[in-house]
């Protein structure tokens, strides 16, 4: 046992790499469920992603265009499903469940030749003085700008839903549809709108996996993180600032599991796996004593004349 | 329809697929756990596959399912491809064992070869590969280049295939370089990229400078990589994208001459049930390009060691070696026997930490 | 512009109509699939529908539709009477597992003993172990009111790491050789759960997934508890008022649906599937959602839309070998069968009109 061999400034960054896609993913979640709509295919999202970013990157040779593609190729993807819950008032649990299936067979078939590729590298974000700085430099300061565009876009969203009338509106919607379309608000475009965008950071999440992360492509390399992505929004009950702490608890521990194994301490591996999801639920009835709760309207079709 | 009809109905389609398999090409099945893609364990098989259709032309018609589940979903697959006329039928994972078994009783014309198992029947064959010999040369060259003296592990699930491994490279390591110690991740999982890239970086930032890994996808090299310094063996296939550094070597399943063998022996009406545990020297194990990031002796070396494993002058476990404990295993000058191989469930002295339980 | 407008009364026409189009819209739009993928289309589509249930070798098919749509009705089942009183497992494939596991732990403990209890006792204990398993989002959820959601679904993945710690530990036969996977059920006569007659499939899985389409049935139209269950989820607040306990409800409605899901999983375990190993749950406990939807939560609804997913199951398997299809084609292809499905429902709620803008 050499709890010396673990470096806590490599530990932390690694957690932050490996919090990012959850962190872009449950924070698009975050923004669909709060405008009131649940939907479950952020796994098909993610994986339709990665292809789109990673066939982007490699044909263009440019990771940033791969990007842009894969928050496409996901905005896309939920566009499917925002028909089906929006327009034709189909159940978003099954929707989105067979959005999931879909978006896994699609990107298989997209995928097809792009295994055994090596995508264009993504440029190292050097932060001049900052990244030279003792522990927090190493830390905090030399990832590569996805980490911190997850991040800005959690700090976004913060910002947008308790400062800002667009914010406002989304609350307003996802809590009660029927007063907000009754105050004059297209709760419908609304919507569409939200899925959208959970369904683009979705796609950076993958992207970020097979770009990045990874960086490689194979099928169903997302692995279940989408499912992830989901739990921690209802972990953090609907607040993105939980979002990020969710994101580094559930990408901390399974770093910080494989740690302590290379370190030779004698550890029940499948227990340890099990332990986020143990955590969730304990964090989930402590926190039942606050009153934060689900949107009023969260998972329930709205039509105009109902 | 009366349970007569059925069975009548059933005996004469398996008449019928029998009968048919003399003027109509050879049909070999082939069911595949993962997706063809996978650039791992059933992309090699998929690529024999491919290599017995190459070699016999239109005298065979191949053909497969990939990401069949374990189980009756197996069990269905198979017996869906000997009703529609199999006459040779690959199933290409150990969880294919019993569904393997119960569908040969039920077509007795049918060949079947099961990989890794350990069941057979008179139409049924097993194969496996000896990949602990290509271990051993793995483990030469990790000793040989690990300046940090630590040597990093990726191990999927503590089975006897993946446990054999380690004590091979383990071994040879120790045998070029005394101070070599193993640290040794258990990903629990066969294939996630994103873990295995996160195993990867934590042995690499805990000193390891080489990575050795037991599960299938290129992410650990691709850590690797960005780490810099570090050396990396292809694991299943060649994963020569990472050539020539950090891959400077890799095991690779090579299905294609046993795969051509059988199906020639279906064809020519002298197949019979057999084991076959092949290694290097039946070609079944071949070792990847060693890449000139390994220094000229080094690989000289490593060439020789594959070269004395292939020909069968040495074997990767010849005793004196001892279990963990410090008890005897093998004695001066003994090798192990399959059987101890097969089912090996500890680590050689040595090794720190613990198999999980 | 053209609006949907709601009717008064769910369309007895529409109710029948929908899956048909949109079957039909699946294969229209699978074979510009196929065909982009350089297969026959016609060829593709009649081998998915049509070669399971009337090909040369649909005597072989056909019983397998019955082992493979067995667990999702069974499930389904369950999770359809808490998804009508608005009560979301979506954990079952969690609860399958613990079923699997309780129920193959006691038959593999009496191992090698032979004795006619054994199975009785295993299907009881596969039962209970699915429930004891929803008992605990159940119980969160009354005590605590934590989301029944998140707490069935976490334990889907802590269940999944029981499966293979049982694997490897625990279970492990003693006789395999080191490798991972318990003893098969289906050598030990006492525990395995066979084919009742050879050659139809007909298992007591399948045997009590009817069971279970006909006491939901009546249980929804005849009793009291299930006119409790639909007041719930159409008008919480009258319920109420109508004397319903939402605990007591919760209790229920995630107990049954667990029970549901842990005879499955043991009745798989037992039968079809034989043996305890890794990678045991094939996701019947999320398809299983869907199927319910697709069956609109409806008992007989549901044992149809078990039988179509099943034979896109088996059809797909057959169309990968016959024609080389490749496994994601099929899974896209089930994905737009339930697009379709799911978008052409609307029709039997709400019908299209021509309206003026300003009049909305």
């Amino acid at each position: 046992m050499d709890f010396g061999s673990i470096s806590p400034v490599l530990l932390l960054a690694s957690l932050m790499v490996a919090a990012t896609p959850l962190l872009l993913a449950a924070t698009g979640e975050l923004v669909v469920e709060r405008s009131g709509v649940l939907n479950l295919g952020v796994e098909g999202m993610m994986i339709t992603g990665a292809i789109c970013g990673f066939a982007t990157a490699v044909n263009t040779g440019s990771p940033l265009l791969g990007m842009a593609a894969a928050a496409g190729g996901g905005a896309a993807l939920s566009l499917l499903f925002a028909l089906l819950t929006q327009f034709a008032l189909a159940n978003q649990v099954a929707s989105g469940l067979s959005l999931t299936l879909f978006g896994l067979g699609l990107s298989a078939l997209m995928g097809q030749g792009y295994q055994g590729i090596k995508p264009p590298p993504f440029p190292e974000l050097h932060i001049p003085i900052l990244s030279d700085l003792p522990f927090v430099g190493g830390v905090l300061f030399s990832h590569d700008p996805m980490v911190y565009l997850g991040l800005l876009i959690c700090a976004a969203i913060w910002a947008m839903l308790k400062y800002s009338r667009a914010g406002l509106i989304l609350r307003a919607v996802g809590e009660n549809h029927d007063a907000a379309h009754a105050l004059g608000y297209n709760v419908v475009l609304i919507r569409i709108c939200a899925i959208m965008f959970g369904g683009a950071c979705a796609g950076l999440g993958g992207a970020y996996i097979s770009l990045i992360r990874v960086p490689q492509w194979t099928e169903g390399m997302t692995a279940g993180i989408g499912w992830i992505a989901l739990a921690l929004v209802v972990f953090a009950s609907w607040k993105p600032e939980r979002v990020l702490l969710g994101a580094y608890l559930f990408g901390g521990v399974t770093v910080i599991q494989l740690n302590l194994q290379a370190a030779g301490v004698a550890i029940p591996v499948e227990y340890l796996a099990m332990s986020p999801y143990l955590i969730t639920i304990l964090v989930l009835v402590i926190m039942s004593a606050d009153r934060s709760r689900a949107p009023g309207s969260l998972g329930r079709p709205f039509h105009a004349s109902s | 329809m009366q349970l007569k009809t059925i069975l009548t109905t059933a005996a004469m389609a398996l008449g019928l697929a029998t009968t048919a398999m003399a003027q109509d090409p050879t049909k070999v099945g082939f069911v595949y756990v993962g997706p063809v893609g996978d650039g791992g364990w059933t992309y090699e098989h998929n690529q024999a596959r491919l290599a017995v259709e190459e070699e016999f032309g239109d005298k065979v018609e191949t053909v497969f399912v990939e990401s069949v589940p374990e189980g009756p979903d197996a069990e269905r697959v198979m017996t869906q491809m000997a009703l529609d006329g199999a006459d040779l039928i690959f199933t290409t994972s150990f969880g294919y064992m019993d569904p393997t078994i119960n569908v040969a009783k039920k077509f007795p014309d049918v060949k079947f070869e099961h990989a890794t198992g350990y069941k057979r029947a008179d139409n049924v064959s097993t194969y496996g590969a000896r990949f602990y010999e290509g271990r051993a040369v793995q483990g030469h060259i990790a000793g040989s280049m690990t300046e940090s003296n630590t040597v990093g592990y990726i191990g999927s699930y503590p089975i006897p295939e993946v446990i054999r491994g380690i004590n091979s490279a383990f071994i040879h390591a120790r045998k070029v370089n005394p101070d070599v110690e193993f640290k040794i991740v258990w990903a629990y999982t066969w294939f996630d990229p994103a873990k295995e890239a996160d195993a990867a970086k934590v042995l690499i930032e805990q000193g390891a400078d080489v990575i050795l890994q037991h599960t299938d996808s290129t992410a650990p090299h691709a850590a690797a990589q960005n780490a810099g310094g570090v050396i990396t063996f292809g694991q299943a296939s060649d994963m020569a994208e990472y050539k020539p550094k950090p891959r400077v070597s890799s095991i690779i399943d090579n299905w294609a001459p046993y795969y051509i063998e059988r199906t020639r022996a279906v064809m020519e009406g002298t197949w019979e049930s057999t084991d076959t545990w092949d290694g290097i020297g039946a070609g079944m194990v071949e070792i990847g390009e060693i890449t000139d990031a390994v220094p000229e002796d080094v690989k000289a070396e490593a060439l020789a060691l594959k070269d004395r494993i292939g020909s069968g002058e040495y074997h990767p476990f010849t005793g004196p070696i001892n279990k963990q404990d410090g008890s005897e295993w093998l004695a001066e000058g003994e090798t192990a026997e399959d059987g101890t191989l097969l089912g090996m469930d500890f680590y050689v002295e040595g090794i720190t930490g613990k198999i999980p339980q | 512009m053209l609006k949907l407008e709601k009717r008064p009364q769910p369309s007895q026409l529409w109710i029948y109509l929908t899956p048909l189009i949109a079957v039909l819209a699946t294969m229209a739009a699978g074979s510009v699939l196929f065909a982009f993928l350089g297969k026959d289309p016609v060829v593709a589509i009649r081998t998915i529908f049509w070669d399971p249930l009337f090909s040369e070798f649909a005597f072989y098919y056909r019983p397998q539709l019955l082992v493979k749509g067995a667990p999702l009705v069974l499930i389904a089942i369950g999770l359809s009477l808490g998804f009508r009183a608005g009560i979301w497992n979506i954990g079952a494939e969690g609860q399958y597992i613990i079923g699997a596991l309780t129920g193959a732990g006691v038959g593999l403990a009496f191992y090698p003993l032979d004795a006619w209890f054994v199975f009785p006792l295993m299907v009881i204990a596969g039962a209970l172990g699915g429930w004891a398993w929803a008992m605990i989002p159940a119980l969160l959820k009354v005590r605590f009111g934590t989301n029944e959601i998140l707490v069935s679904l976490m334990l889907v993945y802590v269940a999944e790491q029981l499966l293979a710690s049982m694997s490897l530990g625990l279970m492990k036969n003693p006789e395999g050789r080191g490798f991972p996977g318990s003893r098969n059920l289906q050598h030990y006569e006492s525990a395995h759960n066979a084919e009742l007659i050879t050659g139809t499939g007909m298992h007591w899985g399948v045997v009590a997934a009817f069971i279970a389409v006909i006491t939901a049935y009546v249980l929804l139209n005849r009793h009291i508890l299930g006119y409790h269950i639909r007041l719930t989820g159409q008008a919480p607040r009258a319920a109420r008022f109508a004397g319903v306990v939402p605990a007591r409800l919760v209790l229920f409605c995630l107990g049954t649906a667990g029970a549901l899901a842990g005879l499955a999983g043991m009745f798989e375990v037992a039968g079809p599937a034989g043996q305890v190993s890794i990678d045991f749950n094939v996701g019947y406990g999320f398809t299983a959602i869907i199927v319910a939807f697709l069956g609109r939560l409806h008992p007989v609804g549901i044992l149809l839309a078990g039988a179509l997913l099943a034979l896109t199951y088996i059809g797909g398997e057959i169309a990968q070998s016959q024609l080389g299809l490749p496994a994601a084609a099929i899974q896209l292809f089930q994905g737009m069968l339930l697009f379709f499905l799911l978008a052409i429902d609307v029709m039997t709620n709400y019908r299209l009109a021509w309206q003026r803008r300003e009049v909305a």
